[in-house]
């Protein structure tokens, strides 16, 4: 499959969109027109062709633009990206299966060779051409985990799993939904999830982390999860909340289908083989009122779900301010007519 | 923001008791914390010989500890020395030394962190929480961080916003986290509460 990749920004003049085909293939999280907190974790199969979910890793038209915003991030604040010392092994593994998955599902844009430990990668798209020896930090310009998660997008963490419990203990996270690596590495699967509220009542992080300690090699499984953000920016992490803020009270009604944007997250875990360390990787896809409404069964549903969500959770997911608006102007779009279950466009 | 107080990020302290079968014993405290291990401790003499007690506090404190009986005892002029002092007791410990902690609980956290860089399982440690409720923050803006911190909102010692003390711990920091408070409505900051528990 050949991909045009986008020229835009997250950030700035914003000029981030998506195409109607990247529309099409939006991973809409809604099955049903609700939304509560559930365990809602599946096998990582592949999913139908041109979706989200065709192969393991998803690259798509905004790769080459979410990459230089990486860039950007981890050149402001390299604390965007740390690894705890004993995590060198699990580093590799991930450095595997990112350019494994890659190249064998795009060919035409990333290559690799092996042989033996000496590898080579092409990356088309950013002109990379790098010859390496697996397992040798000092052949490749970055540390392994740095290296490959600046061509690749979606953010990652890595995962320890020792004491019955999964630590977080190296990541790469640029394009967070308001939490701190540089403040929770290091955390257990209960501490970083602290904050989030209701879920811990319901029993779900205890229910969660068994599933996650039990998974297995060569069988990932994934979830969605979903947020709102004003205007596409992929960083909103905590760091800069002082700057960012601000734009959640720049909604109007005038203005609803452009600045505000569904955010769903599809996160993705691996067990990895040499370190049994596990890959959580968080891709984040963004779409804007205006464009979910073309997909008249997503306007409607989402109009339910938001206008119904639990206050608690809208607070937690900083939807307060411009809720009440959003749903406004997504009323217009819905006329009440039922809805076909599932996620997928009628 | 977050302002939940679901909270399973902030460590719990049961409270100190002597561990029998450890082959011997790490005990630093800090101000009020002495009162602690002098209840654990006062009656255990034979424990006691096999125990290294670091200090930072007053006179009177250090002056009960002294005469308790430990093996060692180390009194040092503050924290920041007494932090230096157990790099070099780490550096010599052995396998069955048990460690316990006495203190506010930025003490506490301070001193679980280090032992976790030597390799101490934070859940191993026995502590106990004692004296002031003030709390250390981390700002999440400029990583400034600030001891004592008893009421938010409060002003960041490094950038200077207006920040929101959210109920999330990190035991590497040994801090919780601070997040400025009026960043979507810049000057609109809630009058200070009370940090009480």
């Amino acid at each position: 499959m050949t991909l045009h990749f986008k020229k835009e920004t997250f950030r700035d003049d914003y000029t981030f969109s998506n195409s109607p085909e990247a529309i099409r293939r939006f991973p809409f999280p809604f099955e049903k027109d609700e939304y509560m907190y559930s365990v809602n974790i599946e096998q990582h199969m592949p999913g139908p062709q041109k979706s989200a979910f065709e192969f393991p890793i998803d690259i798509d038209e905004h790769y080459v633009a979410e990459m230089e915003d990486r860039a950007k991030v981890l050149a402001q604040d390299p604390g965007r990206c740390q690894s705890l010392p004993h995590m060198i092994t699990a580093e590799w593994d991930l450095l595997e299966l990112l350019m494994e998955s890659m190249s064998k599902h795009y060919p035409e844009h990333f290559q690799l060779t092996r042989d033996g430990d000496d590898w080579r990668w092409v990356n088309k798209p950013l002109g990379v051409d790098q010859r390496f020896v697996f397992g040798d930090v000092s052949t490749l310009p970055y540390p392994p985990m740095e290296y490959i998660t600046r061509q690749c997008q979606g953010d990652f963490a890595l995962l320890d799993q020792r004491l019955d419990n999964l630590w977080m203990d190296a990541g790469v996270i640029t394009a967070q939904a308001d939490w701190s690596l540089d403040f929770d590495i290091g955390m257990n699967f209960m501490e970083w999830h602290a904050p989030v509220p209701l879920a811990k009542d319901m029993g779900i992080f205890e229910r969660a982390l068994k599933f996650l300690m039990n998974l297995q090699q060569g069988r990932p499984v994934r979830r969605l999860n979903w947020t709102m953000t004003i205007n596409p920016r992929l960083d909103t992490s905590p760091e800069n909340y002082d700057k960012w803020g601000v734009e959640r009270t720049t909604v109007t009604p005038e203005n609803v289908g452009n600045k505000v944007h569904l955010r769903v997250e599809l996160q993705a875990m691996w067990r990895l083989p040499r370190s049994n360390a596990i890959v959580f990787s968080i891709r984040a896809y963004m779409i804007k009122m205006e464009e979910l409404v073309t997909v008249p069964k997503w306007g409607r549903r989402f109009h339910r779900v938001l206008r119904d969500v639990k206050p608690e959770l809208a607070e937690y997911k900083g939807l307060t301010r411009y809720r009440q608006m959003t749903v406004d102007w997504l009323s217009k779009h819905d006329d009440g007519a039922p809805t076909s279950p599932g996620f997928a466009p009628d | 923001m977050i302002t939940t107080s679901t909270f399973d990020s902030r460590p719990a302290y049961g409270g100190l008791s002597l561990d029998e079968r450890a082959k011997s014993h790490l005990v630093v405290a800090e101000g009020d914390g002495a009162s602690a291990v002098l209840d654990a401790f006062e009656d255990a003499p034979p424990s006691l010989a096999r125990t290294t007690l670091l200090y930072a506090g007053p006179d009177g404190m250090a002056v009960r500890l002294a005469i308790l009986g430990a093996a060692e005892f180390r009194r040092t002029s503050g924290r920041l020395d007494l932090m230096n002092r157990l790099d070099e007791v780490f550096a010599t410990s052995k396998m069955g030394a048990r460690l316990y902690v006495a203190g506010t609980e930025s003490f506490i956290g301070e001193v679980i962190a280090k032992a976790a860089t030597y390799g101490v399982v934070p859940q191993s440690v026995i502590a106990e929480q004692r004296g002031s409720l003030a709390r250390r923050v981390q700002c999440v803006h400029c990583k400034h961080v600030d001891e004592e911190v008893t009421a938010t909102p409060y002003a960041c010692g490094g950038c200077g916003q207006s920040l929101f003390v959210r109920d999330h711990f990190s035991r590497r920091h040994a801090a919780f986290q601070g997040v400025r408070v009026d960043a979507e409505v810049p000057g609109e900051i809630p009058a200070a509460e009370e940090l009480v528990q």
